[in-house]
């Protein structure tokens, strides 16, 4: 397949290493990066077939592709911002994956998140924009985190999957937010799209200095590398990461299993709601159905990729944010669908989870003549 | 009782109308889906399948001016979703439920992707047979005119109930699924039968989201299906893997997905949106009650991942 024969390229990089200790010792690392790069190479490689068959040349589309992502200045600033939602999203998968859960409900705890952000910033208008903002991050993070804890609560408590649960909750948050923002919350001089109330200029997040960029990338770079210190750093990241290997042994010794999991599934969803907070105070201004943007599925996606790894999901969500970014350059020069951006997503994703088979099986990796 | 005034007898009508029209995509999802977990493995990708069937329906229904013939291709499609799936499954190491995910992303992406010209024009539907001739109510024809899918699933629950049962087939799908040890020692592909029965369920899938774009709401566009592929995966846990089950679920959740529109007809608006989410609800208010962290679930085929 594809995989394999990227694989011989890299091998010249790595050769050099005499040391015959050096794979053995970072065999591992480099199978984490050579394999998700290479199916990733693939996947590029079965869309450009795809999108050869309906007449459009593969070249181009990468070039435009790489243009509309990484080319210039402001293609960068576009992939950026696309990467801070998808950083927090994806964070909302990856966290609970150390327990052994799957969790694919970020979009709902981005649209619950969103909702409570612009509540508390609509009931707040008297105060500084400064603690406007913070209620509204604390708000995102706290109704996005009960959110996800409801899923996992149920699993814990009642033996409901996970999975299908947090899908689920994520149609019931689009149905509570189009039926708050149809009603209840309704701005009245919304009338083609119903939008709730702006939350005011002022207490609009303000770009990184110098950028176009908005704040949120370095919410989410924050929360990244503080789940990773979470998790690989703290006795409490050892726990989860023990129950998530082998759940009985955990219970054995004595760990709060429960307890693991509701923190674990708060934080997570936390992290998917400050990503709502940051959609409305840094991109929307106001809670409306453009909110539900697909940012939850995408990071989803991310977080597969990363192998379910805080750290790695930074580089991973800006590339993710790229191929999102240069979906609008595909659309222009080649006439391509909006959603030829979702194909590739499903192909990097089919790809990614099938070169799961590869992991130690590729002999050099490991040292061996 | 006069035509046009039954008032609020409106409501029960078209609830139970909906039952009738708006089940069948939950039952050919469902039964596909028991089909596929009785194997021991399950396909979160039916979301996805059941989009791209309704694209694929509408595709070749406008194309070839037959729409049977849009039935048969949504199925083919199915299938061959369902040996993607199956054929990424049989891999080493790999998670048939991440597996599921990624297609159901795959899927709708596609079906978007492919149905961008299939917005515009309209494309000949499947037909439906009055049942409701009888009747002078103009609301009670309209429930009763019921399309020959339906039909057909509501036949294949007690076809597939008595295959799981009696039919060489359906224990070695049964075998699969409760010990593919078993199945292995009796000289079987566990792959193999398991690759059949996800292009099983992909192929019913696909019909499934055939009735979505050529009867009933009977277009195709963007926001056809949401959630109702994943809503019906969900259904076949608490129908306890039972096709008879899973028959009534679906027509329970067809009459709840119904209620939002039926209030609306009569005057009620406020609260669409959540009678829209109806469904969600119920299934997430079901397996509430029915699932326990104590004990598996009874019924469950032991081989299938989410109940481990």
């Amino acid at each position: 397949m594809t995989s394999e024969v990227a694989d011989p390229a890299e091998t010249i990089a790595i050769s050099p290493a005499a040391d015959p200790g050096f794979l053995q010792r970072y065999g591992g690392t480099i199978e984490y990066i050579l394999i998700p790069g290479a199916a990733l190479v693939g996947a590029l490689g079965a869309f450009g077939i795809f999108v050869a068959l309906f007449g459009k040349n593969p070249l181009d589309l990468y070039f435009y592709m790489y243009r509309g992502a990484f080319g210039t200045w402001f293609s960068w600033q576009n992939t950026l911002t696309r990467a801070a939602p998808l950083i927090l999203t994806a964070l909302c998968t990856a966290l609970p994956a150390q327990l052994g859960m799957v969790i694919i409900g970020g979009e709902g705890a981005l649209l619950i998140g969103a909702l409570a952000s612009t509540s508390v910033a609509l009931a707040m208008q008297w105060a500084p924009p400064l603690a406007v903002q913070l209620a509204m991050a604390a708000g995102g993070m706290i109704a996005g985190g009960l959110w996800i804890m409801l899923s996992g609560g149920l699993r814990q408590y009642r033996g409901v999957n996970e999975t299908i649960s947090s899908l689920l909750l994520v149609y019931i948050a689009l149905a509570i937010l189009n039926h708050l923002v149809e009603g209840a919350m309704r701005d009245p001089t919304s009338l083609n799209k119903p939008s709730t109330r702006e939350i005011g200029a002022a207490n609009m997040m303000g770009s990184i200095p110098g950028t176009d960029v908005h704040w949120g990338l370095v919410f989410g770079i924050v929360a990244a590398v503080a789940s990773y210190v979470l998790i690989y750093h703290t006795v409490f990241g050892f726990a989860a990461r023990v129950a998530g290997g082998n759940i009985r042994a955990a219970k054995i010794v004595g760990l709060g299993v429960g307890k693991l999991i509701m923190t674990i599934c708060f934080l997570a969803g936390a992290s998917a709601g400050l990503a709502g907070m940051v959609e409305v105070a840094a991109v929307q201004g106001r809670t409306n159905a453009n909110l539900a943007a697909g940012y939850g599925f995408t990071g989803i996606l991310v977080a597969f990729l990363a192998r379910q790894n805080p750290l790695a999901v930074i580089p991973v969500a800006i590339l993710l944010g790229g191929i999102g970014a240069s979906g609008g350059l595909l659309q222009r020069r080649l006439g391509l669908p909006d959603a030829s951006v979702h194909v590739l997503q499903g192909i990097i994703f089919v790809f990614v989870l099938a070169s799961d088979a590869f992991y130690g099986r590729i002999g050099f990796l490991k040292g061996k003549p | 009782m006069a035509d046009g005034t039954i008032g609020l007898w409106t409501v029960p009508l078209a609830v139970l109308g909906g039952a009738i029209r708006v089940s069948t995509p939950f039952l050919f999802v469902s039964l596909g889906e028991c089909i596929t977990e009785r194997s021991g493995r399950i396909n979160l990708g039916l979301e996805g399948t059941l989009v791209m069937g309704a694209m694929s329906a509408y595709g070749i229904s406008y194309v070839t001016g037959s729409p049977w013939l849009g039935v048969l291709a949504a199925g083919a499609t199915g299938a061959l979703l369902g040996a993607l799936h199956a054929g990424i499954c049989s891999l080493p190491r790999v998670n048939d439920i991440a597996v599921g995910i990624a297609l159901m992303l795959f899927g709708t992406g596609l079906a978007f992707y492919l149905g961008k010209p299939l917005i515009e024009p309209t494309a000949p539907r499947l037909p439906a047979i009055d049942f409701g001739w009888w009747s002078d109510i103009a609301q009670v024809r309209a429930a009763l005119r019921i399309n020959v899918l339906f039909l057909i699933g509501i036949a294949l629950a007690p076809i597939l109930y008595w295959a799981f049962r009696t039919t060489r087939w359906g224990l070695l799908i049964r075998t699969a699924g409760e010990s593919s040890d078993a199945a292995r020692a009796m000289g079987y592909s566990v792959l193999a039968i398991r690759l059949r029965a996800t292009m099983v369920g992909g192929f019913l899938a696909g019909i499934g989201g055939s009735f979505l774009s050529l009867f009933y709401p009977g277009s195709w566009n963007e926001g056809l299906s949401s959630g109702q592929g994943i809503t019906a995966v969900a259904l076949v846990i608490f129908a306890r893997w039972d096709p008879m089950l899973c028959m009534w679920a679906s027509l329970a959740f067809g009459g709840a997905a119904a209620l939002g529109p039926a209030l609306q007809s009569v005057g009620v608006t406020s609260g669409y949106h959540l009678f829209n989410a109806a469904p969600y609800i119920l299934t997430l208010a079901i397996m509430i009650i029915t699932c326990s962290p104590k004990r598996t679930l009874t019924g469950a085929p032991a081989e299938l991942s989410i109940t481990r």
